[in-house]
């Protein structure tokens, strides 16, 4: 059993990353998730386990930083926060497109541009759809509480080397900055140099051994065959992550004859609307999607069949709706999808959820 | 069981310290907490405000717009926050710097002369301290045993020193909570 804390999502996010082995931090300060540099800064790691904690000149600098120690098969983690994250897709792009691991932080604030300080759910197309250039997914988490920003750094790692692929926590600046009780897990050592040869020695550059071949990391490729070969095979990784590793959350969907679809800190705001609609009587559930790539399509999927409507709720114009009524509508249902958003960095209340749950469906 | 508790008023006068202390003593008390704070470019003189929900069970939307207790200690926070005050719950105000009183007749009004008392007892910083032993004593929800656990939680070692006092502007709050009639 590990240590119980009352902690800010930010600051467990560099208590994390420091138990579960990470060998390096590399990041740039931006409101509203200061707080994870801050932390690691405070813990001073190097002096424990030897992290390095380095604050790089900027976002494309730190990318970049994280680039080339993943490519030596180390665990690094960067943060930032939406405007920081734009700067970084370049990098994410070529990490994607050279496959390799690590996990990238993004505490979203209100856009577009530099927008607002305030929580915000509108970068959910430029996780899980991209963000830089090409055919790549990211490995998307969606934690929506402070003791899932402390589970995800871990799981986010085992899937990144999983599937040698950058895994993001999409956060935003409710779960950052609130303090709730997190259990803490245990220390795991960091691997050593020798560990790192014998686990990922196919593909690590770290020096030639003299008896393998030379690993060669990039994600330039002059032959279009060879690099729609590539293309493939990411494709086929992006198809196996949706056979393998959707994770999801259903609350009172057993009896729902309605159904609300959110994730984050949205999800949360929903939990209570649920609450509030089933003192009225009226039969409301759940589904929070945890991985938004890969996406749980199965389960939306066979709630269609079974509700009268489902409101997507979201702090954004309406994105994950998009992927709600593929779901959805793949499957041939007629159900109607709805979406319910605010936006800005304003964070919708429980009860205009109901309220709008009620007028946009239930009152249809 | 389930408090939800909005704590408004002045960066500076300790409203995040304040709810801080309490959701650690509601974690002493082996309740689900949670603390969320508004958070902004504003520092001291600007208007600062945290949730704290304590509960029994796991805690739905940190993010509210209805309170089973609002405890304001400046005007703005009671334009904003009054009416948000569930009908039956509790609002828990300091009238320094109060000019339009509560008015509402469905909810529990209460006044602690905070500014005040912190003054007497010879430490302003201990003006919250004093508000939220005056909310205890309106909603204990958490035991003084608990509190005392919460304040060497949050405190750092170096400040353990000032437990005692900050224990006695508690006692003090507790003991000076005043009913308002509304008419």
């Amino acid at each position: 059993m590990g240590e119980l804390r009352l902690m800010k999502g930010n600051e467990v996010i560099a208590e994390a990353a420091i138990r579960c082995g990470c060998d390096g931090y590399f990041g740039y300060p931006i409101t509203p998730q200061s707080e994870v540099m801050e932390t690691l800064m405070d813990l001073e790691p190097w002096n424990e386990t030897g992290m390095v904690v380095l604050q790089a000149e900027s976002e494309i600098a730190s990318i970049h930083m994280i680039y080339g120690a993943a490519g030596s098969g180390k665990k690094v983690l960067t943060s930032s926060s939406s405007p920081g994250i734009s700067l970084m897709a370049e990098g994410i792009s070529y990490i994607a497109g050279s496959e390799l691991p690590c996990v990238i932080v993004n505490v979203q604030r209100g856009g577009p541009g530099l927008g607002t300080i305030q929580p915000s759910q509108a970068d959910y197309f430029q996780s899980t759809k991209g963000g830089g250039h090409g055919d790549y997914r990211l490995i998307v988490l969606a934690p929506s509480s402070v003791q899932e920003m402390n589970d995800f750094v871990e799981l986010g790692f085992q899937m990144a080397f999983k599937y040698r692929n950058p895994a993001m926590i999409l956060t935003d600046g409710v779960i950052g900055q609130m303090m709730e009780k997190v259990v803490l897990a245990d220390f795991i050592p960091r691997l050593t140099d020798e560990e790192i040869n014998e686990k990922y020695g196919s593909w690590v550059t770290n020096g030639r051994k003299p008896n393998r071949e030379r690993n060669i990391i990039t994600s330039l490729e002059m032959d279009s065959g060879r690099m729609e070969q590539n293309n493939i095979r990411f494709q086929e990784k992006y198809a196996k992550m949706e056979e393998e590793d959707v994770l999801f959350e259903e609350i009172q969907c057993a009896d729902a004859e309605y159904l609300l679809i959110a994730f984050g800190s949205s999800a949360r705001v929903c939990l209570k609307a649920v609450d509030l609609a089933r003192e009225k009587g009226l039969k409301v559930g759940l589904l929070r999607p945890i991985t938004l790539f890969p996406f749980p399509k199965k389960p939306i999927s066979a709630l269609a069949k079974q509700v009268k409507g489902m409101l997507v709720v979201e702090m954004n114009a309406g994105q994950m709706i998009e992927d709600v009524e593929l779901a959805v509508g793949c499957a041939g249902n007629k159900v109607p999808v709805l979406h319910f958003g605010r936006m800005g960095g304003i964070i919708h209340s429980p009860s205009e959820v109901l309220a709008a749950l009620e007028q946009k469906l239930i009152g249809e | 069981m389930t408090e939800e508790i909005i704590i408004a008023g002045f960066g500076g006068q300790g409203v995040l310290s304040m709810g801080k202390i309490l959701a650690y003593s509601g974690v002493m008390a082996d309740q689900e907490v949670s603390w969320f704070p508004s958070y902004g470019p504003e520092m001291r003189g600007g208007t600062a405000n945290v949730t704290v929900i304590l509960s029994e069970s796991r805690i739905s939307s940190p993010v509210l717009n209805a309170f089973d207790t609002a405890i304001i200690l400046n005007q703005q926070s009671m334009d904003k926050f009054e009416p948000m005050v569930k009908p039956g719950g509790v609002l828990i105000y300091d009238p320094n710097g109060i000019i339009h009183p509560p008015k509402r007749t469905d909810i529990n009004i209460y006044k602690i002369e905070g500014t005040m008392i912190a003054a007497e007892l010879g430490n302003v910083k201990t003006f919250n301290m004093v508000v939220l032993g005056a909310f205890l004593k309106a909603k204990p929800v958490v035991k003084m045993e608990s509190v005392e656990k919460g304040l060497q939680k949050s405190l750092p070692a170096r400040h353990h020193k000032l437990i005692p006092m900050n224990l006695e502007a508690v006692q003090k709050g507790f003991e000076s909570l005043e009913t308002v009639q509304v008419v």
